[in-house]
């Protein structure tokens, strides 16, 4: 159930993917409606032209207290929500502890390192064994399947988003993104509101 | 983006620090924006062209940075208030101008110059500090240590600056910049503006109206005058403070995002009673009066700030100026290695520097769980490195001069600079490009390199730009070759947009910053009207681009090829849907008996391709593949299938 005060103060969220899926969008969107909730939030992101294809991360520092810097110290995030699997690993190798709460989405996204053969991209099976043993408590939701159902693999995005307020992690529910949603996406919000509900449900 | 022209003082928005700097500049009644794109700055200018028209401002992305500065002062001579707004390499690029701008004055507009700083150059070719360069050249520096700070300096600099009759500056970094956090909105200040040049008199001095830097002692004279008048003022700046105990073990002086890493480390180590924290804003002059009184609260002092010790040197210069019997503490830093003159900090450094000064351990997480995780992670993660995007011309323009600079057999040389394309030096682009300095410096090392003949030089020199580093930098550089008949090709990856910093409009796209019509400026024109031989091809179409460079090469001279192909991500903003659908054909990929050595994986690498293991042969990635079908035409064996949609 959506809890409606914050598991920590601050709270560090990581959200990580690969350039391109649309780290930013998600961030803003869960930073805007945490803002309208009164909520002190900053976001620091790792993006720019080179990080196309390069990992991506955005750290969210949430209080009801204090501006925090844009930055989470080693071993301090108390969520990770992983549009990519690897890269839901390589947040966890850092900043991981052992009351990390990880939503992740399955889908690997290979880099050119792994296609060219000088690196070896692990085990799906072994991977998502190594994120749940690391992590506390850990939702997989395949968004980007379920994305793609929907006739467009970005909507991954706001179905993780979707994910992550309906495990209950974030002081936030449905009402309080909705019009963050209609404000971010005025053209497709009926698609994109489909997409929060999906995300809602299997993390339901 | 957030909109900044939102009429509603005292709601709280998240901004990024950029768009908290535009806001603050709105809520000075700013006139005239001008700008070059640069990571992290751009946004500055984006959010004020967005709201231009709202606003009834001016916004202009300019050919450079230097055209952006003295645009920016002539819009101040005649009394608007201005802002140049760039990235660090941009005030190399204004700072002549601005060595005289300084001598000279201001008009009765304020005129402010941002600095987005890159400390760890995340998105770019070094990470110089401007810090220096404000004190270098007497001019007035603030840093803000948060968001809603880049807002309420931004908008005080204006009042500053036409008060002092100088310009003044802003630094941010890119933590600030690109980071975003609360901001709570003041007041917008929309006023009917009547630009003048009055050329009288000047009302705040005796000279008459005349911006010239000579009688030049006199005027230098004069702005010390006006640095001594800053410093007065920053002596009681709200934007200076101290937190902490009236007697500390340790004083931590910073400045900008590094304040909010020290607050933090001082909270995560526990030592609010034992640490205290002075953090300035008004960087240049030194508040010196202000920050000697605290300089008695402790024995002890840390400086915590990015890239330069230019705090610290500041303070020490400070202290050594005290007279005798002054208290003398012991300095931690750059200078002892507490804190890495190189590379941005963040929480963890600078608990790591205060817990070493103080004697402290400090323990982040479970030692046993994070042996786990570092040791796991380490096996299981593989490098991500950054790559051309699916679907990106120049992965295609590379393969091109690749294979024409094999097939010459010369062993030609790619001179290169500063844009997506800079990539290229690594193999993403196939590791062509050999130089790597500043916008337009690759067609001014091959005027140098095409010169070499008479020593016995005969390789073949490509120096590529891009089309908004072509306006920027290479058209001097370009005459100078053909002027002194160097031998070079000056190829233009042509891809019509600023694409490295977020496709902003440039002199060639027909679009102004503020999204109106304007006449475009062809480059091909521009070229030829120099007498010198101009060919245009798409690099989709390989064949015929490598021929077109192949034949180039045959003879000396200066040369442009214009390689032009739309950026796919501006493309595939405007259009839905692939232009082909492509597919390997399994029946035709024999893998690795095929002895292509997987040339479509391995060594073209669009991400959009990928090596299936298991069944041995190449497969698209429906998610990634962007549909361009260049990757058909690699495949010797024809395997790779395209189909139009």
């Amino acid at each position: 159930m959506t809890t409606k005060t914050l598991m920590n103060d601050p709270l560090n969220l990581i959200i990580t993917g690969v350039g391109g899926q649309g780290n930013v969008r998600v961030s803003l969107l869960i930073g805007n409606a945490l803002v309208r909730e009164g909520y002190f939030v900053t976001i620091g992101e790792t993006y720019g032209a080179s990080q196309r294809g390069g990992p991506v991360m955005s750290h969210l520092r949430i209080s009801k207290e204090i501006e925090c810097s844009p930055f989470i110290s080693d071993g301090r995030a108390d969520v990770i929500l992983g549009m990519e699997p690897v890269e839901t690993l390589r947040m966890l190798g850092r900043f991981g502890n052992p009351d990390v709460i990880t939503i992740v989405n399955p889908r690997p996204i290979h880099s050119i390192d792994v296609t060219g053969g000088e690196a070896e991209y692990p085990d799906l099976d072994r991977l998502m064994k190594t994120i749940k043993e690391l992590s506390a408590k850990t939702w997989v939701i395949n968004a980007t399947e379920e994305a793609q159902k929907m006739g467009d693999p970005i909507f991954a995005n706001v179905i993780l988003v979707g994910a992550l307020i309906g495990c209950g992690v974030l002081p936030l529910d449905e009402k309080s993104v909705e019009p963050v949603l209609r404000e971010s996406f005025p053209k497709e919000f009926e698609a994109n509101m489909m997409a929060f509900s999906k995300g809602m449900q299997l993390a339901g | 983006m957030a909109s900044i022209d939102i009429d509603a003082p005292g709601t709280n928005q998240l901004l990024i620090g950029n768009e908290a700097i535009a806001r603050g500049a709105l809520e000075a009644g700013v006139g005239f924006a001008a700008a070059y794109p640069g990571t992290p700055s751009s946004e500055i200018m984006e959010s004020l062209a967005s709201v231009s028209k709202n606003m009834g401002i001016y916004a202009q992305w300019s050919v450079n940075e230097k055209v952006a500065m003295e645009a920016a002062a002539g819009a101040s001579f005649a009394g608007i208030r201005a802002i140049a707004s760039m990235k660090q390499n941009g005030v190399n690029v204004i700072s002549d101008f601005l060595a005289n701008l300084v001598m000279t004055g201001i008009g009765n507009g304020g005129l402010v110059l941002v600095s987005c700083d890159d400390p760890s150059a995340i998105s770019s070719s070094n990470e110089q500090d401007t810090r220096p360069i404000a004190k270098w050249l007497d001019i007035p520096l603030l840093e803000p240590g948060n968001f809603q700070e880049a807002k309420e300096m931004t908008k005080w600099l204006f009042d500053l600056s036409e008060e002092l009759g100088t310009i003044c500056m802003l630094r941010s970094v890119t933590r600030i910049s690109h980071a975003r956090g609360n901001v709570k909105l003041g007041e917008l200040l929309k006023k009917e503006q009547k630009a003048y040049f009055d050329q009288i008199h000047d009302t705040r001095n005796v000279m008459p109206t005349k911006f010239m830097p000579v009688p030049s002692a006199l005027r230098h004279a004069l702005l010390h005058v006006r640095l001594d008048n800053a410093r007065e003022k920053f002596e009681s700046s709200p934007f200076n403070w101290y937190v902490g105990p009236d007697n500390a073990d340790l004083l931590i002086i910073t400045c900008g995002s590094c304040w909010l890493y020290s607050r933090e480390a001082v909270k995560a180590l526990k030592l609010d009673d034992r640490v205290g924290i002075l953090k300035l804003g008004t960087l240049w002059p030194l508040p010196e009066k202000f920050v000697e009184r605290h300089l008695s609260k402790s024995q002890k002092v840390l400086v915590v700030e990015e890239i330069d010790p230019f705090l610290e040197r500041s303070v020490m210069e400070l202290v050594a100026n005290l007279p005798p019997g002054a208290p003398r503490p012991l300095f931690y830093g750059k200078r002892s290695g507490d804190i890495n003159a190189y590379g941005e900090l963040n929480p963890d450094k600078v608990i790591k520097a205060v817990s070493n000064i103080m004697g402290l351990a400090y323990q982040p997480r479970d030692i046993e769980y994070g042996k786990k995780a570092e040791e796991i992670s380490k096996s299981n993660v593989p490098e991500r490195m950054m790559t051309f995007c699916p679907g990106c011309a120049h992965r295609a323009s590379f393969w091109a001069i690749k294979n024409a600079l094999k097939l010459d057999g010369r062993n030609g040389i790619v001179t290169g600079d500063i844009g997506c394309y800079s990539m290229a030096l690594g193999p993403a682009g196939f590791f062509q490009v050999r130089t790597m300095h500043c916008m337009g410096a690759g067609i001014g090392v091959a005027n140098g390199l095409g010169k070499l003949g008479q020593f016995g030089f005969n390789q073949p020199v490509l120096a590529v730009c891009g089309d908004s580093t072509f306006f920027h930098a290479a058209i001097p550089a370009l005459i100078n070759g053909i002027y002194n008949q160097s031998n070079f090709i000056l190829i233009v990856l042509d891809n019509s947009a600023t694409a490295m910093t977020g496709f902003q409009p440039h002199p060639g796209t027909g679009v102004s910053a503020m999204g109106e019509p304007t006449k475009a400026v062809s480059m091909e024109a521009l070229c030829r009207s120099l007498g010198i031989h101009v060919d245009i091809c798409d690099p989709f179409d390989l064949e015929s681009t490598t021929a077109t460079l192949l034949e180039m090469m045959a003879d000396g001279g200066a040369k442009v090829v214009i390689m032009r192909r739309e950026c796919e991500l501006v493309r595939s903003h405007r259009e839905k849907g692939k232009p082909y659908k492509v597919h390997v054909d399994p029946e035709k990929c024999i893998g690795e008996a095929c002895g292509c050595d997987r040339l479509c994986t391995r060594v073209f690498r669009c991400p959009g391709l990928i090596w299936d293991k298991e069944a041995g042969k190449a497969k698209i990635d429906e998610v990634i593949c962007t549909g361009c079908g260049v990757c058909a035409d690699i495949c010797p064996q024809g395997a790779i299938v395209k189909e139009a949609t």
